[in-house]
């Protein structure tokens, strides 16, 4: 029996006009623009340059910022005022303005200061910006010092797992998450809805068969179609951008079929509390907004505070972005995440469970 | 008039009647304001470090009790041998390890010179970046404590607009320009494919009406839902995230309200194109979340965009209206710095208007 449901809806979603088309193309058009756009590295920042002293040391300070693969310095400006518009104008992210008699005060005293002022409303931009640079001045002047007592602890830094500090290595797999979060979360959530609201849910009410089977017919297609999604999405992370899981694939589709049935059983819930599919779309969309932003897809779950990491605690997507980035970026085997497939398992046969429970055949 | 009010009078009752939908169209922006405002940062903090100390004197305490004292770094392990250093990286308990070589303090004194060294996940370049930037502070700090050596302070920074660095001040703007995309945009769309579906169009087109009132009266609820979102959301961040106003109040209305109008452009334009709620719904909601979420500067600054990115996001209404908001309500500038924003935004308003009304079929095919 369940052969036959299953093939009712694969029919369903074939026949539609427009879903295969979204199954096909949307994982692509992702692909190919997001790891783009999602990008925090911080580079080009535009620096105005306020330079009162206009002398050798001032120059060199100059020269040493626009070195940097982090700034440009992108104007000179007459005065802080004049420099203030090109930040209003949006023209520039960070002010350095130099003081007159800099030079003479740096070799007279010592303490000579230059002043930063950062554009703060752009958040990672103007924060991580203003400490690059001052720490690039700190660094200009302690490799002016002669007295050699700068460097007695010296710090050797190795990064580990993404040495280049590829950013698009750090967003592929969670955007890989997201695609497969929406894709097979929407379209399960509004498919019973949909039954209900066309009036064919009537029909299946009067035959014999089981909520279970029922439910599971509902599942099994978007499973699938989760499985065509991710191998989409993998083979195009390898040829566009060269990310490939380090760790092994087979672990990589167990976790993500576990995961799959996670957002698939949360939306037929949804659907299942649901009259009409307006209904079922805006709590689905409530649900993945929270689950989205809590998930530490854009901001590190670390810096959240306590009550927001208890959230993101109960919020599957997290789990399964730890996943995926730590196959795809540091290879590790089913050992190092036990904590993280727990809690998908539980997750998963939690909303199932529900599903099949609150599917009614009685009005 | 009359008819009209009728009209608009059915489409409040439609959404009236539907206390699931509207309790979330109202609480979906205050809940996504408190979230983005409190829970979500990009200051990197809490780091989990683990220590591996082989030389346990005076140097490498120092800078241990430092790094113990620091609100960036979350002491989980002191370790003793590079086999667990690994294992901890691995798993992603710890994000970084620090490692003391022996007699640190011995080779400072004689030699003039120790090593420390920082092993960093990667995973997130930021993180990763912030983290041995705070690590190097604090070595620089215990050696300054160590020699007695004062190094000065080159530059004072200071904070333009927000001088607290608070995540809030950019990520309002954002939500502002999420929420009311996806409620006009999506809502106005799925009630107007929706008549068309189940049949109740026909009805409508048949009344004296003209057509153009039948749009408009869809348009009207959604409008004001909008507007009631936009107070809360202004409310909100004023009161309870303490994101202040610094503009001008009705300059800030003015360009929300441009950018509401444009939305609901945007809901009757995808109304014209497609036949199903379903597909109404998808098209809103995924192919217009997902760029207004990461192409519109929300997040991710689109200065970091390579060129087609940079061109597209042109394009994106929510990208203007962010820009207008952080202007006008977070840098306090005065309404001519905002005028290219209102310019394009108006611009689209029209050109979306024209191409729906030109596209609205009276007859059914």
């Amino acid at each position: 029996m369940l052969k036959y449901l299953i093939e009712k809806e694969f029919k369903a979603i074939m026949r539609n006009k427009f879903l295969p088309k979204l199954i096909l193309v949307f994982p692509v058009m992702m692909m190919l623009l997001m790891p783009w756009a999602a990008n925090l590295d911080i580079k080009d920042i535009k620096v105005a340059v306020v330079d009162n002293d206009r002398s050798q040391l001032s120059t060199g300070l100059v020269n040493k910022i626009n070195s940097s693969t982090y700034f440009i310095v992108e104007r000179y400006a007459k005065s802080y005022n004049d420099a203030k518009t090109m930040v209003q104008n949006g023209e520039v992210d960070i002010i350095l303005e130099i003081p007159e008699n800099y030079e003479k005060d740096q070799v007279r005293e010592k303490n000579a200061k230059v002043n930063i002022s950062v554009n703060a409303v752009n958040g990672t931009r103007g924060a991580m910006g203003g400490a690059y640079l001052s720490n690039i001045i700190s660094e200009f002047f302690s490799g002016r010092n002669v007295s050699g007592q700068t460097a007695l602890i010296n710090v050797a830094t190795q990064t580990r797992y993404n040495p280049t500090m590829d950013y698009k290595k750090f967003m592929v797999p969670a955007l890989m998450t997201m695609l497969l979060t929406l894709l097979c979360g929407f379209l399960p959530a509004l498919n019973i809805v949909s039954e209900k609201e066309a009036g064919t849910i009537e029909q299946i009410n009067v035959t014999p068969i089981p909520k279970f089977t029922f439910i599971f017919s509902k599942l099994i297609p978007y499973w699938i179609i989760g499985f065509i999604v991710l191998t989409i999405v993998i083979l195009l992370a390898k040829i566009i951008y060269g990310v490939s899981p380090v760790g092994s694939l087979a672990t990589f589709y167990l976790l993500a079929s576990v995961f799959v049935l996670v957002v698939s059983g949360l939306g037929l819930v949804i659907s299942n509390y649901s009259n009409t599919m307006q209904q079922a779309m805006f709590v689905m969309f409530f649900f993945m907004l929270i689950m989205i932003m809590m998930a530490g897809l854009f901001t590190p779950v670390d810096s959240m505070p306590e009550w927001a990491q208890l959230i993101a605690g109960i919020n599957p997507m997290r789990y399964f972005i730890e996943i995926m980035r730590m196959l795809y970026l540091k290879g590790s085997g089913l050992s190092d995440l036990t904590r993280q497939i727990t809690a998908l398992a539980l997750f998963a046969a939690a909303f199932n469970l529900w599903a099949i429970i609150s599917y009614r055949k009685k009005n | 008039m009359r008819q009209f009010l009728t009209f608009v009078k059915k489409e409040f009752m439609h959404i009236f009647r539907d206390p699931r939908t509207i309790l979330i169209l109202l609480l979906m922006p205050a809940i996504q304001i408190i979230l983005f405002g409190f829970a979500l940062s990009n200051e990197v903090k809490n780091i989990d470090i683990a220590i591996y100390d082989q030389s346990h004197d005076v140097a490498s305490r120092m800078v241990i009790r430092k790094i113990g004292e620091s609100p960036y770094f979350n002491l989980v392990a002191s370790i003793d041998n590079m086999n667990d250093a690994n294992k901890l990286l691995q798993s992603g308990k710890a994000k970084v390890v620090v490692i003391f070589e022996s007699n640190l303090y011995n080779k400072i004194l004689h030699e003039g010179r120790g090593d420390v060294q920082v092993i960093t996940d990667g995973t997130d370049p930021n993180t990763s970046n912030a983290v041995t930037r705070y690590v190097q502070v604090i070595i620089a700090e215990a050696q300054q404590g160590l020699t007695n050596n004062y190094m000065p302070v080159n530059a004072e920074l200071s904070m333009l607009y927000n001088p607290q660095m608070k995540s809030s001040y950019s990520f309002v703007p954002g939500v502002m320009g999420m929420i009311l995309m996806l409620i006009c945009a999506m809502m106005t769309s799925i009630s107007i494919v929706r008549e068309k579906e189940v049949g109740t169009m026909e009805v409508l087109l048949v009344s004296p009406m003209k057509p153009i009132y039948i749009i408009l009266s869809k348009a009207v609820p959604y409008f004001t839902l909008s507007l009631v979102n936009l107070t809360t959301v202004l409310l909100l961040s004023v009161f309870l995230l303490d994101v202040p106003i610094s503009g001008s109040l009705f300059w800030l209305i003015i360009v929300s309200v441009i950018f509401i109008l444009v939305a609901l452009s945007i809901g009757l334009l995808i109304s014209t194109l497609v036949d199903t709620q379903v597909a109404a719904m998808l098209i809103s909601g995924l192919v217009f979340m997902m760029p207004v979420m990461l192409l519109s500067g929300m997040i991710f600054p689109v200065e970091n965009m390579p060129f087609i990115l940079r061109a597209i996001a042109q394009f994106i209404p929510a990208k203007w209206y962010i820009l207008a908001v952080k202007k006008l309500m977070i840098q306090g500038l005065p309404v001519k710095y905002v005028l290219t924003e209102v310019s394009v935004l108006v611009g689209m308003a029209v050109v979306f208007t024209t191409i729906s009304l030109k596209k609205f079929r009276i007859r059914l095919a």
